[in-house]
């Protein structure tokens, strides 16, 4: 694992813990991926951008937050399991102090009607960042026959018969894996040229 | 102590099924400590969840707020782990054992079968906080608006969430001075 990154140099744990620190600290909404590329692979060359794509896409794979799992892939290939312990403590300690901030202050305002009406705000907001960030992550397969209906079976064992998640994802996940069967060469650059566009695409929206 | 148990093994659980990141388990969550459990009301869950979207770093810290609500620091300490910890093993090792399959044709079958899944899961989650948060015009419009600039705008999203909470309380003011003067009127 740890050979991987030898080529280029790798971080020592203390470098390694301010990147995934300033990520955690800066970061809203979806852009710790973007963030992180940014300055493993094009700022100090620490990792390769292949082995960066073939860490998000097997993060999207692996249940977990996509960011924490890519931290731990990332952080794992530099420098072992510390380095994967150091750079998820980083992204995540500046977010902890500050959500348990917000939730003691929330405990004690809630009956507040300005901070309720903000948090409806909010959370209405929040409706059309993910519905972007579904329509981005699914660009793709928004427009195959075969993965709209996937889509559409799971959205409707789940939102419309409340069918729970673990039998969703026991009954489909299987069905789905041997719908996509191996059937031929794999296309390596066509996957990530895909990866790469998207990635692009977030850089786009969420740097200011 | 007993509730203590019943916050780490519901927010593991939860997190092992976290196909597709945390909006696409935000259904079951939902389900599982409103509906099953009683740890917090709907209404509740929809702020702790909006608390998460102005912290910085991923959203889902927002989940040691519900334990912090139902068992105070210690709440929050275990959902924390809870949630976080076993997945990240899981991830460490799972990683590792794919790379030794990266050659494999089946490794791809499973990332482009779990793919759509994954989506239909956000979906799901998108659509359980809009039947939280949308009840009216106005939540509606702030919705529509926030698709509409993230689609064709470079812009920080926690700047139009912010807006956003902004816009609703001026909009509630008014929806609230309206009903208070009516009455009176």
């Amino acid at each position: 694992m740890s050979e991987a990154g030898a080529a280029r140099g790798r971080p020592t744990l203390i470098e390694l813990f301010k990147v995934f620190l300033t990520a955690g600290a800066i970061s809203f909404g979806g852009g710790v991926v973007a963030y992180l590329r940014e300055y493993l692979v094009s700022a100090n060359g620490w990792l390769e951008d292949e082995d960066f794509l073939d860490a998000l896409e097997v993060s999207e794979t692996l249940p977990g937050l996509n960011s924490v799992n890519m931290s731990v892939i990332v952080g794992d290939r530099m420098r072992g399991a510390i380095g994967a312990a150091v750079a998820v403590a980083g992204l995540m300690l500046p977010g902890m102090v500050i959500m348990m901030t917000l939730g003691v202050l929330w405990e004690q305002q809630r009956h507040n009607a300005n901070v309720n009406a903000f948090l409806i705000g909010v959370a209405a907001s929040a409706v059309g960042l993910l519905l972007t960030v579904t329509l981005q992550l699914g660009h793709k397969q928004f427009v195959r026959p075969l993965d709209m209906l996937m889509i559409a079976a799971t959205f409707v064992a789940v939102s419309v018969c409340k069918i729970s998640l673990g039998w969703v994802l026991l009954g489909l996940g299987p069905l789905a894996i041997w719908l996509y069967r191996p059937r031929g060469a794999v296309e390596t650059a066509e996957r990530f040229a895909h990866l790469r566009k998207r990635l692009h695409s977030h850089r786009a929206h969420w740097r200011h | 102590m007993h509730k203590l148990i019943s916050l780490a093994w519901v927010f593991a659980l939860i997190s092992i099924l976290a196909v597709g990141g945390g909006t696409a388990v935000l259904p079951e969550m939902q389900r599982m400590t409103v509906s099953q459990f009683h740890w917090v009301t709907d209404k509740q869950f929809r702020d702790i969840y909006s608390l998460g979207q102005v912290a910085p770093g991923p959203n889902m810290l927002m989940v040691m707020v519900i334990g912090y609500r139902v068992a105070g620091y210690a709440g929050a300490a275990i959902v924390a782990f809870a949630f976080f910890v076993p997945d990240c093993i899981l991830t460490l090792f799972a990683n590792r054992l794919w790379l030794r399959f990266s050659d494999s044709p089946w490794r791809h079958a499973v990332q482009r079968g779990m793919a759509p899944i994954a989506i239909g899961l956000m979906l799901s989650g998108t659509y359980a906080i809009a039947r939280l948060s949308i009840h009216n015009a106005m939540s509606f419009a702030i919705a529509a608006a926030t698709l509409g600039v993230l689609m064709w705008r470079r812009v920080n999203p926690v700047l139009l969430i912010s807006a956003a909470g902004l816009a609703y309380v001026i909009f509630a003011g008014n929806a609230l001075h309206l009903t208070v003067t009516i009455p009176h009127g």
